[in-house]
């Protein structure tokens, strides 16, 4: 089933002042949530901050209760070759099956490369990176 | 030197006199000729023979700009339209304008209020004044030109834009008195430094007859100061004709000519008068207009009242400067806007939570205007684009109802102040 290959990623909005990410972080550090991938997108005044954690569900209520205004959006996350041409051939795939890609940010370490992604359609591309036989990451292995 | 010395320094007892006389014959005329007037005082129970002294002006109804709207266009003149002149209209932020008008007599008593305020400032025949208030539909540009033609000055009518070339006639012509804004004073101040001419010591302008914006005496220090012009302030609003007295030479109040307006000092909650020198709500009477005879008008500013006779010899009472609004009306860039407009854009879009903060600032010389929301949390997106497409369409909406385009900043849910009772909504960072 390529549903496990749907990640939930946490977005939460938050003004662009000092401070406000330090309390975002001490919230989930209070409350042993890790964080696996972080991004922050900025517009003037304030930023979204996007972040794959291992408890998505915990951590989008400890930090509504905090007041944040926090949704859980549904990314992919995809095992990328370390190695010079392992984002062009994932990026071409996609564009092959005319996926446009909202927005993305990655990680790389312990081994792995992992590009983190936001697309108009989730399910189509899942199916064409697999079937382009790129390795994703699945839900199980965030938690 | 006054313009209408006989008027204008009689004796006080004789002016309440005038002024009660005067207001009987206005009383009577309206509940005898028009039905708004007469429906009004009927059910308020009075009749004219009730107007037995000057104070009696408080048995009448009070009139708001609302009763204006609800009779327009024309539903409470009380001239027949081909006695009406002219029209002046003001820009209307909520729904329908305000139409006033002016018979002949009405202009007549317009010119008159102005050529004796003008005097009061020391503008005569030998001075040349620019108007740079809009001419048209807005009453400033053409009731400061007719005034100060009639006063013998040669007038300069700019209006309002095209800066540049306001400096350059303004030193061709050796403009000596500039009627405006406070605010275009600065940034005519402003200018004129980019063009490399200092309006103090490069031009002969020297008297500025400044309103239709709240300024201070600080305002006033930096303009003899920085711009060698003195500035008198000036009042006045459509429903009442225009812009109708300004401060004399002394600069101790703005004299309002007893026997064109009666002046109340109210308090707002109650209607009822309040003490002497107390700061409260104005009320006009007017007591010569036809076409518009505003009857206890509630324009909303705040000012006290002064009644002794002014060092100037002028008898007439004067109010102080307008210190606020009994309704937290804001001027921006010469636009009224009221908070509750914004509450009311706000309520309808079910992008944000309704609580709101106006943040009114001065960059230059120009006014901004900033409104905090707090997003609804269900519209919330990751998507940077989906928030500044909401961004945008609060903004377009607030621009729609306010006329004036506004900022919009995002705000926490929650994080904006929640008030128990009157709600201070408006942060004015502007300095005048």
């Amino acid at each position: 089933m390529s549903e496990r290959y749907i990640i939930e990623q946490i977005s939460m909005f938050c003004k662009n002042e000092p401070g406000r990410l330090a309390s975002m972080a001490r919230v989930l550090e209070e409350n042993g949530i890790n964080m696996l991938a972080l991004s922050i997108a900025e517009a003037n005044d304030f930023g979204v901050v996007r972040a794959l954690v291992d408890k998505s569900d915990r951590a989008k209520e400890v930090l509504t209760d905090m007041g944040f205004m926090v949704k859980v959006t549904e990314v992919i996350g995809v095992n990328m070759r370390d190695e010079p041409g392992g984002l062009t051939c994932i990026a071409t795939t996609l564009a092959d099956a005319d996926i446009n890609i909202d927005y993305a940010y990655a990680y790389s370490g312990k081994g792995a490369a992992v590009l983190i992604l936001r697309v108009s359609d989730t399910m189509v591309a899942v199916k064409a990176i697999l079937d382009a036989g790129h390795e994703l990451l699945s839900r199980d292995q965030l938690g | 030197m006054a313009w209408n010395p006989k008027i204008e320094k009689m004796p006080i007892k004789e002016l309440k006199d005038m002024q009660f006389k005067l207001l009987k014959m206005q009383v009577y005329r309206l509940y005898s000729f028009n039905r708004f007037y007469h429906d009004r005082m009927r059910q308020q129970g009075v009749h004219p023979d009730d107007i037995q002294t000057l104070d009696d002006v408080r048995k009448l109804p009070f009139m708001l700009k609302q009763d204006l709207r609800d009779n327009y266009p024309t539903g409470m003149f009380t001239a027949s339209g081909d006695e009406v002149v002219r029209y002046h209209v003001s820009s209307g932020t909520t729904g329908k304008p305000t139409l006033v008008g002016y018979t002949e007599r009405d202009l007549e008593m317009w010119t008159e209020s102005l050529a004796r305020a003008l005097t009061s400032c020391g503008i005569g025949r030998g001075d040349v004044m620019q108007v740079s208030y809009g001419y048209g539909l807005f009453t400033g540009g053409l009731g400061l030109h007719y005034g100060a033609e009639r006063v013998g000055a040669t007038v300069l009518p700019t209006s309002t834009g095209n800066t540049e070339r306001q400096i350059e006639l303004m030193m061709d012509l050796g403009v000596t008195a500039i009627a405006c804004t406070p605010s275009y004073m600065v940034y005519l101040g402003e200018v004129a430094e980019r063009m490399g001419v200092s309006l103090k010591d490069d031009t002969e302008l020297k008297v500025g007859i400044m309103g239709a914006e709240p300024w201070s005496e600080g305002t006033r220090t930096h303009f003899r100061d920085v711009l060698g012009v003195e500035a008198y302030d000036i009042y006045g609003t459509s429903e009442l004709s225009g812009p109708l007295f300004t401060e004399c030479e002394a600069q101790d109040g703005i004299h309002v000519w007893g026997d064109m307006a009666l002046v109340e000092i109210i308090d707002p909650d109650t209607g009822e008068a309040c003490a002497d020198g107390e700061k409260s709500e104005l009320v006009v009477t007017m007591l010569q207009k036809e076409a518009l005879p505003m009857m206890r008008y509630r324009i909303g500013d705040i000012t006290c009242l002064m009644e002794d006779e002014c060092s100037c010899g002028r008898t007439h009472p004067r109010i102080g400067r307008i210190s606020g609004r009994v309704d937290d009306m804001l001027i921006i860039r010469g636009i009224n806007v009221f908070p509750s407009q914004v509450e009311h854009t706000l309520m309808q879009l079910p992008q944000c939570t309704g609580h709101f903060q106006i943040i009114v600032d001065r960059v230059g010389a120009l006014d901004s205007m900033k409104v905090k929301v707090e997003l609804t949390p269900e519209v919330f997106s990751d998507r940077i684009n989906d928030l500044m497409a909401i961004r945008k369409s609060i903004s377009n909406e607030l621009k729609k109802y306010l006329n004036i385009a506004a900022d919009v900043e995002f705000m926490e849910p929650g994080s904006l102040p929640r008030y128990q009772g009157k709600a201070r909504r408006v942060e004015d960072r502007r300095e005048m």
